[in-house]
């Protein structure tokens, strides 16, 4: 579905259904140490809509006036920010940056600036989108057809945080806190695993199978795109309170348990269907955790690690070819096998 | 004026076999009604064409699949003619360079300035125009998922060559797709966003030609006809237009029904609804908009047929038949009829279905009646057993893959004029040491002072890392001589082969031969998922065809070899041909002698690697001699599993690939 980048966005709560998706989103806004979150699923099932409606939905957060890595006025200052002393910090809302397919390595990652080097002989920094997406969303659209290297240096900067620069003779590190979201359609290209494994969450999309599911969704698109003002004011409560949900959330994650019987769960799991590597283990122990806050509880219980099992864990799964039954599926069984087993 | 689109269809509609409820709608009618039928189709086209005039932005465009030629010509002639004056209308060749495409550095006013100066790509020049793709089904998926994202946004937002561009582009796109076979289709995921699908490649031309030519050019002409005037009324109009949640409902379960998957497809068809009404100049879109909304957008993405409702309430309790409520409501908020004094007077059944029926069944009904004749006949052979299959087939077609990726290694010095990619940073960097020296030699010229001097030798284009693609191609035998068992073994080989593969990035596809045919099940591709999904549904069973199935396995070979892939192909047979080329059973001699020129024929090819797999109880000498004669390392199989199948045939595969070198 045409998800506007001009004008208003569609806004998150309006979408039908979907479930998980907006799970997995609000976990990643939550704790966006959860890791990315991989979209997969059939053409036209609002992808983009949602991942666009974010910026909308979460509350603004304080930038130093004029920064161009939307620094925050706590952190220290960054080198090459050119912020003048004492800037003021103004409200923004959260970045959320689209890469377009196409776009080069140069824009990604910043590079010299062309103009400055040219007409002045300065050797000056100019930042890219990596700096545009710190403590913000990076969304990749039909992320399986990003050139490969592209894909690897980003999910590098997610994992670290901080992009390095060294080319053009320039040296330049600076800050790129960002939650990575890619979207894509299986059917045109898979991802390489290796990348798979990168992304926290993966959930998948489907055209909704009830009638009058897809009949809301196609009602309230229609709707959106006639008059987006009073479509948006008419969600506007609904949204205010996700808002509020969120920030709640996020004051509540430090002081969320998580007791032993929850770690053995997770871990539990993980062995029965064999995932490689802890970073299955860690990723469902704080999502769990980011749940149990959004849903205000205390510690994290088998109502929060249930829910998002799938999500964390079907693409960390080995291919099993003869396995008809798909990843969701299993991880369902192993689910049912190891939490019926109290 | 204002023309009733409406009402000149409706003598269609009512002409139209009904397809849903006879299910062996003959062919092709002859004669008369041949004429008539193509007059109907005909002006179906010109209607879409004259809704997406109407509303551009929003129904995006349309895939008009037809070979070059007068058909295409006229068609493409008369949309054109309906646009308002000075829109934008520009050919994009399909090999676009994303530069072109999207915008990027201007080289030759940023080297005649001396700074950097990006220029417009053509999405941004189509802006409230048209775009035009000639050889749509050769695109990309990479431009096409380019192009895909402009057309979601109306924006062509471009970070490339150290520019932050956005230019508005809001554009219909027309793809011309030239394919001749199912599988040469333009992109999947643009033509799900563009709201017409319309197929002119079996459209005769004669009918063009004018009487005395004996064509009837008159006739057409007469059977539509809007104006630009019609379509600047209508867009004045269109927004103010309202559409009744019955007609969303209707439009939304015809889509359930059919099978079309995703969201866009009601939506195109309730703004195509819209775009109707304001063509005939009323505020509320009328049920007949939404019939006509139904047959343009929706038809020809079905990819079931409808079931009938008697068996379909008990199998399946799809909530299809919940809303009857607000239809006789409906009907009385309908606008007062100013134009039907020239709406011919409705059939019978018609009234009937108005006022007994609600809305959406109308609307599948009409929909399911102009399904095209070629999907119609695709659908009906998938049969109401398949009813999960056909969900995969059906239109949902092939998937290109642009071959020309690869990652920059580097930077040569090059010449720029041989179409590659020029790198400018290492261009300057190469020119900046000798800036002062030119400087100084450029100095009796005062337009050239204070400019950067660089020059040819300068030059550096990027060098790519291209890998060539291998396609591992299975033909597998599905005969009844292969018995059960063995088809399940192989097919369990596969889909382990197919893992494999994936690892490698390899792609694959595979052929069936049974009865007394071959078949493509599955086109060659990279996805696991369709891999799979196509294997599944492999039944066994007949004859062995299997000089047909060394054909089609040679006619894929050839194309992908002149892809430039490296193709392996992996024959899994019992090599007992009994089904010679004409697909005449019970000549065994015959078939086999087929089966031995096929296999000579196969060796032809170039650079191909075969490995033969018999899989016979007992080793088969006719079986060696095939494999000999194509080429192909013979490998007798006769009680393996699927997975010592498919190690063997890994091991076959490499040592073929050793000695091949």
């Amino acid at each position: 579905m045409g998800a506007p980048i001009v004008g208003q966005p569609f806004p998150f709560s309006a979408i039908v259904g979907q479930e998980e998706m907006k799970r997995a989103m609000i976990i990643a806004a939550i704790d966006p140490s959860v890791g990315g979150v991989l979209i997969l699923g059939d053409r036209g099932t609002g992808k983009s809509t949602a991942v666009r409606s974010l910026a909308a939905l979460l509350p603004k957060i304080p930038v130093v006036a004029g920064s161009r890595y939307n620094a925050s006025p706590d952190a220290p200052p960054i080198p090459g920010d050119e912020v003048v002393a004492k800037a003021k910090t103004v409200m923004v809302t959260v970045p959320v940056v689209d890469l377009p397919l196409g776009a080069t390595e140069d824009r990604v990652v910043g590079a010299l600036d062309l103009e400055r080097a040219l007409a002045r002989g300065e050797k000056a920094f100019e930042p890219g989108l990596l700096a545009r997406a710190n403590r913000g969303f990076l969304y990749i659209d039909e992320v399986n057809l990003l050139e490969d290297h592209l894909v690897d240096l980003l999910i590098d900067v997610a994992a670290s945080g901080e992009n390095v620069v060294e080319r053009e003779g320039l040296s330049i590190r600076h800050p790129a806190r960002f939650v990575l979201i890619g979207s894509g359609n299986p059917e045109e290209g898979e991802l390489r695993p290796q990348l798979l494994d990168r992304f926290g969450l993966s959930v998948e999309v489907r055209t909704p199978t009830l009638l009058e599911e897809r009949i809301e969704v196609v009602k309230r698109r229609d709707q959106f795109e006639n008059d987006s003002d009073a479509f948006t004011a008419k969600w506007k409560s609904a949204q205010d309170k996700t808002r509020r949900h969120i920030v709640a959330a996020r004051e509540r994650l430090p002081n969320v348990q998580v007791t032993d019987a929850a770690l053995r769960r997770a871990a539990s799991l993980c062995m029965k269907l064999g995932t490689d590597g802890l970073r299955g283990e860690l990723t469902l122990i704080r999502a769990a955790r980011a749940l149990a806050a959004f849903n205000g509880a205390n510690s994290v219980g088998d109502e929060h690690l249930q829910p998002l099992a799938a999500s964390v864990l079907r693409h960390r799964l080995r291919r099993d070819p003869l396995d008809d039954s798909g990843s969701t599926a299993r991880v369902q069984r192993a689910v049912d096998e190891i939490f019926a087993a109290v | 004026m204002q023309t009733n689109i409406n009402s000149r269809d409706a003598a269609q509609t009512s002409t139209a076999t009904p397809i849903v409820a006879a299910g062996n709608k003959q062919a092709l009618p002859d004669g008369a009604q041949n004429v008539a039928s193509w007059i109907a189709v005909w002006r179906l086209a010109l209607t879409a064409a004259a809704v997406l005039a109407v509303d551009p932005t929003r129904l995006n465009g349309v895939v008009l699949r037809s070979r070059a030629g007068p058909v295409r010509d006229t068609w493409l002639r008369e949309f054109l003619a309906m646009l308002p004056p000075g829109a934008a209308v520009k050919r994009v060749p399909s090999n676009i360079a994303d530069g072109r495409l999207l915008g990027g550095l201007d080289l030759a006013s940023t080297l005649a300035t001396g700074r950097p100066v990006a220029e417009r790509g053509v999405l941004a020049d189509c802006d409230g125009g048209v775009a035009i793709f000639p050889m749509a089904e050769r695109m990309s998926s990479y431009t096409a998922a380019k192009l895909a994202c402009v057309i979601d946004s109306g924006v062509v937002i471009v970070e490339r060559d150290g520019f932050q561009l956005r230019h508005e582009a809001a554009f219909a796109a027309v793809l011309l797709d030239e394919g001749i076979d199912d599988d040469e289709l333009a992109s999947v995921a643009l033509a799900d966003r563009l709201a017409f699908q319309i197929d002119l490649s079996d459209f005769p031309v004669r009918l063009l030609r004018e009487e005395h030519e004996g064509g009837n050019a008159g006739e057409m002409a007469e059977a539509f006809a809007v104006s630009v005037d019609d379509v600047i009324a209508a867009r004045a109009s269109i927004r103010g237009i309202t559409v009744s949640d019955n007609a969303i409902e209707a439009l939304t379960a015809t889509a359930y029904a059919l099978g079309v998957d995703g969201m866009r497809a009601p939506n195109l068809a309730i703004n195509t609804a819209r775009a109707i009404a304001a063509l005939n100049g009323r505020a509320v879109v009328s049920d007949d908009d939404v019939q006509l909304a139904g047959r343009l957008v929706l038809a020809p993405r079905a990819t079931r047929l409808p079931q009938p409702p008697e068996d379909a309430a008990p199998s399946e309790p799809e909530p299809e038949q919940e809303q009857p409520q607000e239809q006789e409501h409906e009907q009385e908020q309908a606008p007062p009829e100013d134009n039907s004094q020239d709406q011919e007077p409705p059939e019978p059944d018609q009234v009937e279905t108005n006022i007994d029926q609600p809305l959406e069944d109308v609307v599948l009904a009409a929909t399911a009646a102009a399904i095209p004749e070629k999907l119609l006949l695709k659908l009906m052979m998938q049969g109401s057993a398949s009813r999960g299959a056909s969900k995969s087939s059906g239109s949902s077609g092939q998937v290109h893959n642009g071959t020309k990726r690869g990652r920059a290694v580097g930077s040569v010095r090059g010449d720029i004029r041989s179409g590659a990619r020029m790198n400018v940073l290492a261009t300057l960097r190469a020119a900046a040491p000798w800036q002062r020296l030119r400087a100084q030699s450029a100095v009796a010229d005062p337009a050239r002072v204070g400019r950067l001097h660089i020059r040819k030798e300068d030059f550096r284009v990027n060098r790519y890392q291209e890998r060539a693609e291998t396609t591992t191609l299975f033909v597998v035998d599905a005969s009844g001589s292969s018995a059960l068992n063995r088809l399940a073994e192989a097919k369990g080989a596969v889909e382990l082969l197919l893992a494999d593969c994936y690892i490698r990035r390899d792609r694959v596809s595979v052929i069936a031969f049974r009865g007394r045919t071959a078949e493509v099940l599955l086109p060659a591709t990279r996805s696991l998922v369709r891999a799979k999904r196509s294997l599944a549904g492999l039944p066994g069973g007949g004859g062995t065809p299997l000089a047909n199935g060394i054909d089609a396995a040679r006619e894929m070979a050839e194309a992908l070899r002149r892809r430039g892939d490296t193709v392996v192909v992996v024959m899994l047979t019992d090599g007992k041909a009994n089904v010679a080329r004409n697909g005449v059973g019970g000549n065994r001699p015959l078939a086999e002698a087929d089966a031995l020129s096929a296999a000579k024929s196969l060796r032809q090819i170039n650079g191909l690697r075969a490995l033969f797999v018999d899989t016979s109880p007992t080793a088969n000498p006719r079986a060696e001699t095939l494999a000999n004669a194509m080429g192909a390392t013979y490998l007798p199989l006769p009680h393996a599993g699927a997975r010592t199948l498919m190690h063997a045939v890994q091991v076959a595969a490499s040592t073929s690939k050793a000695t091949a070198r």
